[in-house]
Order: structure tokens, then C-alpha cells, then sequence
């Protein structure tokens, strides 16, 4: 025995095993992605959109025809373009430098409008994914909570607050039952909340559709779109005529603060948490799992639905079928992209926001195509999400190699 | 065939697994490398095995360096393995197992594998050292012990010249333990150097001819068969240790606990449980022994509630437990220590302090209103953490950095830490270290002497005489009998085959198997030192 070693507490444990439960599901670790994996990803989303900007721009094409007479032009325009590029994008989004008084300051008030649904709909795909539910409805749930809060803000007259907040009451209530039945479904019959809910949003469009087409939320007019909602049932404007931004931004930093506080300091969190780590860990500590899936997926379409309601209480203020646009599905990434944490769901949200509000200045002024934005945020996605995957793919690769060995770690 | 480690390093980040191992396996010897959960001594056959790729230091065959690639390379070489879980495809036969990876084929057939030519291999084998195995017979078909010789055969149809045993007793009933050392033994005439890996004392002293200890990765010391188990077992820990639990008898109270007519059909329609009956009295261990597989699981399950019996009843203080959810038997005052910590027990992502109150986080004073109360969580956490003696950085610190030892503490913790009107506690002890064991028998032994009625399930016998005061054994979803806590473990050996008492009683004083005259011999000198 060395000196070293029995200098080593008498009954001190072997080193540590490896963790418990190593097998983590794929969400588990896109979750786990560290902050600097998902800065990393940005950057390389915009470094590598950025090959696409020069393609896309007809100086850098022309320059190409003589790259090898001249080949510092079409390094030159290459680089123009996607400084160009990146800066409208920039002034569209943040600030506009060229702009002046007021106006400058005008588009990071966009952005900040045009996360708001993201912020609403990604912190309920968040709690979701924290609780080990892969929720894919919100586009659905967004748009039956913009429907209910559509169907309030026109059908009723009230004072202005009482008739405010039934709307969006009745937008989290109809939001919430909504994702209910895939959570419904789920405890009681095992089916997947994945293609339950992708079904679901099929159905919530085409419901919508038709109740466009009905009395119930069209009331005249040929169009398949809904009057106005009334006045009071807006959410005030922020800053004045001059900007869009709405009240819906601060109820979403308080929605915020509300998904931290439930599922970092409530006993149901603490339960949404158990069953997304361990469930069985979970059940045998006597949490009721089912229960807890239908829990989980209320307060996710209720969030979602919100969403909705500020989409058309705040920005829109009428109801179409494309209300929710791509919201439900841009949530999707932003919930992971944030680590499915409140703070880095509502920067994540801005992030997208930003890129939704300063893409037509970018289209319109320097000329690059409007799909960029969309290329950026695919990158964002792969690079995140695939990770995890790559790694999956090697250790089921290596795991065949041993025959079925599987043991990767110290042990005897 | 000889052969060597020399040197031999491997390092998992920086975790060292193996530090410069030196160890020369001898033809014609089995040689026990002893060592606990964790110590480094799979890594070390895997390394030898060619599934890891050390990090210093070189394998020499008949004092001839080789580098191993993979398994291939290993077998080709010579070394055979059979892993602690079997490498066999269920569905296929014994002839199919033997020759996957090196089909047999024959030109006549087109290129087709040659069964008969695989079945003539098995039968010659088998026949050779006496292993009655049937080549035909479907491997899902026949019991643990014979697939364990199914994988034996398997390594030496590949012309193992030595043979790799990873925990080969793990699964095994004493008698079926008994038949793989007889094995052991005939292959070590024949020549086959054996390496066996275990951590179980009785059978290195029963078996080996060299003994090699390893602790921390490192090779500690190397004995013989004839020093003690008590030397042994200091050996491995790196101190001196208790092995058996000091507790005094019983002081029995009302039978509070009643399991009658239980039985439980799972969904393919097995009874899994079959008209189970037992009472537990407050103050006595009742353990459930029998081979893994025979419905043990299955009953804690159920006790629990994780798992709905088919009929029957099961009472605690007059209050029938069946039908109720989980959270309501445990609220009835049982605690529950999981068979599988890793997967029931804790959630590894949780910090210390969370899984500490995994059951109890609605319950005061943690919660108030629907509102966790951190400051109370933490507090209980260190209260609980050093009265269980855990050994942690920060109780914030996921669980999952603990030792396995320590996790089990941290189970133990929690569900000893309300008053409870039953403990129900299932393989207690799997997979930790000696020290730890200590530990948690101690503590279940107070929580008997406390009054509580206490049902263990466990499939290893050492366990099973450490704790019980009463012992039931469970062949195939019934109970064969329950008997004293220290009956003799041929009888119970027997019993966990599906033997009844009265013949299990006849039948082991007729025949003792090689670990159970180890014990008679341990009793005895026991005795006898008491008298002196």
C-alpha cells in the first residue's frame, strides 16, 4: 500500500460511477447543449447564410464570370453583399442608423412585437419539452387561442380591461383544452404526443378555416376573415401611435417569470420536472405520471394560446387562417435554442424576432431574398439538434460493432 | 498458453481506470481476480479482450507482444470471454449460437451453414467435458446455468486456451455455481487458463489457485486460497472490515403486514405471482430469496402499488394496500428501497437535495401552498446526508456524481425518513462495496430493532443469512417454504430450484456443494473459537 493511499479516508467511496440512467433521451441532451454550443451555432448559421447571400447577388455572379482575370472582384462584391446583407438586417431589427429621430429606435420595438407570440408559444413548448413531452401543436393550439380570443374581442361588448382580459382568458382556456386531448390521449391510451398534436394542428387550421366561413367569427363581409376585434379588447399600445409594440410584451416577460416560478419553485413543477427526467423514478415516488402528462400539456396550449391572443389582441387585431403563420413552428426552435429555460426562451424569441423584423428592409434594400432568414434559422436547428444526433448515430454504430456489447464505461 | 499484462494502463477523462497493471495468467490455473464495483477489473478484461485500447503499456502472449484490435483479434489469439450478461441470441439454438461469427459452411450446400457440422462441434465439446447440453434445444429454452455453458462451449470452439469469467456466479443457484466450478476445474486440467473475476470471497477461496487483488485500478496484493476471508476482504477495501452483521434476535411484536392469496397474471397471461401468501411481524427481517426471475420483483412491485394484482389481498395495520395508488401506500407508512436505483430510485439529472425529497416534496414542511421551500429542501438534505454518512461536494451537485454506495444512501435517506409502518427493501445491496453494505445492513437491522416489519428481496444468499431472521423462497411465482434465517444454504439452494423442504433437507446433508462446506467449515471454526 502506498503512502498516498492510506492517506485516503478509511471508507472513502470508489470513484464515482458513471451517472445513473445514461440513457437520456434525445431531447434530454438537446437540452443539455451548452450556452457556448448555441452561440457557436448562430454564428456559424450566419457565417454559413452568408455563402448564400453572395450567390444570390448578381454583382457577385458577374464578378465570377472573370474570377480568374480578377479574382479580387468578386471577393470585393462578395464581401459587399453580405455586409449589406447583415446590416439592413441590422437596421431593420435593432437600430436604424440612417434613420432619424424616433424612427431610429423603431426597429427594435418591431422586434420586440414580433417575439411576443414566440415568447408566449415557446415557453409552453418549453415546459412541454422539460417534462419530457415533445409537443409539436402549437402551431394549432396559437391558432384556436387566437380564434377564442377573436371570438370575445368581437361578439361582446365590455368596459376595456374586463373585456381585455376575457379575451385572452378565454384564448388560454381554449389553447389549453386543445393540447388537453393529446395529453388526454396520451394517459389514457399511450398514444404519441408527437403525432397527436402534429394531427391536431391540421385540424385547428382547417377548423379555423371553416369558422371563418361561419357567422360565429366572420359576421359579413366575403373574405374568410374576421371584423376587427373591438377596441377594448385590444392590448394598449406601449409607446404611442408611432410603434406597434403592445402590453402583450410585458405579459409575456410576466409569463416568463411565472414558467420560472412554476417549475423551479412549485410542487407541480417539481412533479413536470420528475416525470421528464425518470419516469419511473417518478411513479415509484408516487407522482401520477398520466395526471402529469395532461397537466403539462394544459399549461403548454394555454401558453400557446396566449400566444394567439396577442397576435391578433395586439398586432393583427383580426383573425385569418394564416394568423399563426409559422409562430407555432418557429416556436419550436426557439424553446430549444433557449435550453427550454424561461431567460433563454424570451432571448431566443427576440433573436427570432428580430430576424422576422428586419428581413424586409434586408429584401427590400440590399436586395437579398426574404429566404435567408428562413436558411439562418434551419442552420440554427441542425447545428443544435445535431449534436446529440451525430453522437446517437456513432454510439448505435459502435454498438453494433461490439455485438451487442454495451458497456462504454468503467465498471467491474 | 501464457499470458501477460504488463503495465497496462487505462484512463476513462480522468478517471483512472487501470494504473499500471502487471498480472501473468499461467496455463493450467485459475486465477480470481478479486476486486469491488468499480475497482477496474472489467476494464481491465475488456482491455485484454480488445473492446478498449489501453493507454500505455503492452499484452504479451507466450512473452510475445501482440496488439488486439478487437474481439477477433482476441479470439484469435486465444482468449475466450463469457460476459456477465450472455452474448447469445435467444431465439436461436445451441448449434446456432455456438458457430455465429464463424459459420461452418459446406460446398454441397450451396454456401448454406452447415448445422451439422455446428451440432457435431457442440456434441464434441460438450461430450468432452461432460456439459450434457442438447444442440438443438433453443437457447430462450434452457436455464441461466446451462446458457452460461452455452457461452463456454462457444469460446472453446474458437480454441480458447484462456478463459475470461466476468461474474460467472452472479446468476447462478449455489448448486448451479457448484457445476461451473466442478467446469472450472476440468477445463483447468485440460490445460485452459482461467481468469475468473468476482467479488465474492467464498468462491475465490472455494476455487483459485491465484488470487490477485485489485482496489482503485491498481493491483494491490496477490494471495492464496487459505488466507481468510476477513484477510481477503481487507484486502479489497483497503481496510479491515465487518462481514457479518451483528444483530440480536428478534423481539417479535403483532403480525401487522399480510400478503394472502395474492396472485398477478401479467398481460401475456403468465402468473407471475401465484397465490402468494406470508405475514411479516413487526420487528423481524422477512427475506424473499430465489434465483432473479421467480416473481420477487414483481411482489415488492405490487406491495407498492407500481404493479396491480389479479386477486388477493395485501394488508397493512388491517388496512388493505391493494388497489391504492402509489402515492397512498407510501402516504400509509411504507418506505420503498427500488430494485434498480439508477432507474426507480433517483433521477440522476435531480441534485442531491431534490431526490431526497422525491416522495416527500408536497408533503410539510416542504411545501406550502403549492410552493417548494428550497431553504427547507437543503436543510433536510444536509441533516439526512450526514446522519447516512454520504460523501458529496455540495448537495446542489446532481446525484449522479455519487458513488454507487452513496447513492444507495441517499434511497436508504429518504425512505427511512418518516416513520414508517413497513420497510420494503429490494436487492438492498446490488453492486455496491463492501463498506457500503455494511452500512446499509446496519441501518436496515435499526429499522427492525425500531419495531418496523421489514421485507427484503434478495437473490444473494450472503445477503439473505446477513439480514433475515425469516426466510421464504420463491420458485416460479410461489413460495416453496419459509424457513429459519439460518438454514443451511445447500437446503436453500435446493429450494430456489423448486425443491421442497423435506427433500432439500435430505438431499444436502446427503450431498454438500464446494461453498457450502466452505461454510459448515467457517461455522464450525467459528464455534469452536467461541468455546476456547
Amino acid at each position: 500500500m502506498t503512502a498516498t493511499e492510506s492517506l485516503v479516508a478509511p471508507s472513502a467511496a470508489p470513484p464515482p460511477a458513471p451517472a445513473p440512467g445514461e440513457r437520456r433521451s434525445y431531447l434530454q441532451q438537446v437540452l443539455d447543449s451548452s450556452w457556448v454550443t448555441i452561440t457557436f451555432a448562430i454564428l456559424m448559421a450566419l457565417v454559413a447564410s452568408s455563402v448564400l447571400i453572395a450567390a444570390a447577388n448578381a454583382e457577385v455572379q458577374a464578378a465570377a464570370g472573370y474570377f480568374f482575370s480578377r479574382p479580387g472582384d468578386l471577393l470585393g462584391a462578395a464581401w459587399s453583399s453580405v455586409f449589406d446583407a447583415y446590416s439592413t438586417l441590422f437596421r431593420g431589427a435593432v437600430f436604424d442608423y440612417e434613420a432619424t429621430g424616433l424612427r431610429r429606435v423603431r426597429p427594435i420595438t418591431e422586434t420586440m412585437t414580433a417575439s411576443v407570440p414566440l415568447i408566449f408559444a415557446g415557453l409552453g413548448l418549453a415546459v412541454g419539452f422539460r417534462s419530457g413531452l415533445f409537443n409539436i401543436g402549437a402551431q394549432g393550439q396559437v391558432l384556436v387561442g387566437a380564434a377564442g380570443a377573436t371570438f370575445v374581442g368581437i361578439t361582446f361588448a365590455l368596459p376595456p380591461v374586463v373585456h381585455l382580459v376575457l379575451a385572452v382568458l378565454a384564448a388560454f382556456v381554449i389553447g389549453a383544452l386543445w393540447a388537453g386531448i393529446a395529453g388526454f390521449l396520451k394517459a389514457r391510451t399511450g398514444a404519441n404526443e408527437v403525432i397527436v398534436t402534429i394531427m391536431l394542428n391540421s385540424i385547428a387550421f382547417y377548423l379555423v378555416s371553416y369558422l371563418l366561413t361561419t357567422s360565429l367569427l366572420r359576421q359579413g363581409g366575403s373574405r374568410p376573415i374576421s371584423p376587427a376585434v373591438a377596441q377594448t379588447a385590444t392590448y394598449p399600445l406601449l409607446l404611442g401611435p408611432g410603434f406597434r409594440l403592445h402590453l402583450g410584451f410585458v405579459v409575456a416577460l410576466l409569463a416568463a417569470v411565472a414558467v420560472w416560478w412554476l417549475m423551479e419553485r412549485s410542487v407541480l413543477g417539481f412533479r413536470f420536472r420528475a416525470v421528464g427526467a425518470n419516469q419511473s423514478a417518478a411513479r415509484t415516488a408516487g407522482i401520477k405520471v398520466n395526471l402529469v402528462f395532461v397537466l403539462v400539456m394544459l399549461v403548454a396550449g394555454g401558453l400557446a394560446g396566449l400566444g394567439g391572443a396577442a397576435q391578433v389582441l395586439g398586432t393583427d387585431k383580426s383573425l385569418q387562417a394564416s394568423t399563426a403563420g409559422s409562430i407555432g413552428f418557429d416556436a419550436i426552435t426557439v424553446a430549444l435554442l433557449g435550453r427550454s429555460t424561461p431567460l433563454g426562451t424570451v432571448l431566443a424569441a427576440l433573436l427570432f424576432g428580430a430576424l422576422r423584423a428586419g428581413s424586409p428592409l434586408m429584401q427590400t434594400s440590399a436586395g437579398t431574398p426574404i429566404d435567408i432568414v428562413q436558411v439562418i434559422q434551419a442552420t440554427i436547428v441542425l447545428l443544435i439538434a445535431a449534436p446529440p444526433l451525430v453522437r446517437e448515430l456513432s454510439l448505435v454504430h459502435r454498438l453494433a460493432a461490439l455485438f451487442g456489447y454495451k458497456s462504454q464505461e468503467a465498471r467491474s | 498458453m501464457k499470458l501477460e499484462l504488463r503495465g497496462i494502463t487505462k484512463r476513462f477523462g480522468p478517471l483512472v481506470a487501470n494504473d499500471d497493471i502487471h498480472l501473468t495468467f499461467e496455463s493450467g490455473e485459475i486465477h480470481a481476480l478479486l476486486g469491488e464495483n468499480g475497482a477496474g477489473k472489467s476494464t481491465m478484461m475488456n482491455v485484454l479482450y480488445g473492446l478498449y485500447e489501453p493507454d500505455g503499456g503492452e499484452i504479451l502472449v507466450d512473452d510475445a507482444p501482440v496488439v488486439f484490435a478487437g474481439p477477433a483479434d482476441a479470439m484469435n489469439a486465444g482468449i475466450g470471454m463469457v460476459h456477465q450478461h450472455f452474448m447469445l441470441v435467444p431465439v436461436f439454438t445451441v448449434a446456432e449460437n455456438v458457430v455465429l461469427g464463424h459459420e461452418p459452411t459446406a460446398a454441397g450446400l450451396g454456401g448454406l451453414i452447415d448445422l451439422t457440422e455446428a451440432r457435431r462441434r457442440v456434441r464434441e465439446i460438450s461430450d468432452r467435458f461432460g456439459f450434457d447440453v442438447d444442440p438443438d434445444a433453443l437457447v430462450e429454452d434452457l436455464p441461466v446455468g446451462v446458457q452460461q455453458r452455452v457461452e463456454i462451449i462457444k469460446a472453446l470452439s474458437r480454441d480458447a486456451k484462456v478463459l475470461i469469467l466476468d461474474e460467472p456466479t452472479a446468476v447462478l443457484t449455489p448448486q448451479e455455481t457448484d457445476e461451473l466450478i466442478a467446469i472450472m476445474r476440468q477445463l483447468r486440467e485440460a490445460g485452459t487458463s482461467i481468469v475468473f473475476i468476482t467479488h465474492k470471497l467464498r468462491e475465490v477461496r472455494a476455487v483459485a489457485d491465484r488470487i490477485s487483488v485489485i482496489r482503485r485500478g491498481k493491483v494491490v496484493g496477490t494471495a492464496t486460497p487459505d488466507e481468510s476471508e476477513q484477510q481477503l476482504a481487507s484486502l479489497m477495501v483497503g481496510r479491515s472490515v465487518n462481514l457479518g452483521v451483528e444483530k440480536a434476535p428478534p423481539e417479535r411484536g403483532d403480525v401487522t403486514f399480510r400478503v394472502s392469496d395474492l396472485t398477478v397474471i401479467d398481460p401475456v397471461g403468465t402468473r407471475v405471482i401465484d397465490d402468494l401468501s406470508f405475514e411479516v411481524r413487526r420487528g423481524e427481517i422477512f427475506a424473499i430469496a430465489g434465483v432473479q426471475g421467480n416473481g420477487q420483483s414483481e411482489l415488492a412491485e405490487v406491495i407498492v402499488g407500481l404493479l396491480r394484482a389479479t386477486s388477493g389481498s395485501i394488508t397493512l395495520d388491517g388496512k388493505e394496500l391493494l388497489g391504492r395508488s402509489v402515492a397512498d401506500v407510501l402516504d400509509a407508512g411504507v418506505g420503498y428501497v427500488p430494485e434498480d436505483r439508477s432507474t426507480d430510485g433517483l433521477i440522476a439529472s435531480f441534485s442531491i437535495a431534490e431526490n431526497l425529497v422525491l416522495d416527500l416534496h408536497d408533503d410539510a414542511p416542504f411545501a406550502r401552498a403549492g410552493s417548494l421551500s428550497p431553504a427547507r429542501v437543503a436543510e433536510n438534505a444536509r441533516r439526512r446526508t450526514e446522519e447516512f454518512d454520504v460523501r458529496l461536494t455540495s448537495i446542489q451537485d446532481p446525484v449522479s456524481t455519487l458513488s454507487g454506495g452513496n447513492q444507495q444512501k441517499v434511497v436508504l435517506a429518504r425512505e427511512m425518513s418518516r416513520p414508517l409502518r413497513l420497510l420494503v427493501a429490494s436487492q438492498p445491496t446490488r453492486g455496491l462495496d463492501v463498506g457500503s453494505i455494511e452500512f446499509v445492513h446496519k441501518r436496515i437491522v435499526t429499522e427492525r430493532d425500531g419495531g418496523t416489519p421489514v421485507v427484503i428481496v434478495s437473490t444473494e444468499l450472503d445477503e439473505v443469512h446477513a439480514l433475515a431472521d425469516r426466510i421464504a423462497v420463491m420458485y416460479r411465482g410461489r413460495i416453496v417454504g419459509v424457513v429459519p434465517g439460518d438454514t443451511h444454504r445447500d437446503v436453500l439452494g435446493l429450494m430456489m430450484a423448486g425443491v421442497p423442504l423435506e427433500d432439500a433437507e435430505r438431499s444436502a446433508n446427503e450431498h454438500h456443494t464446494t461453498l457450502g462446506e466452505a461454510d459448515l467449515e467457517a461455522r464450525t471454526a467459528r464455534s469452536e473459537e467461541m468455546t476456547t
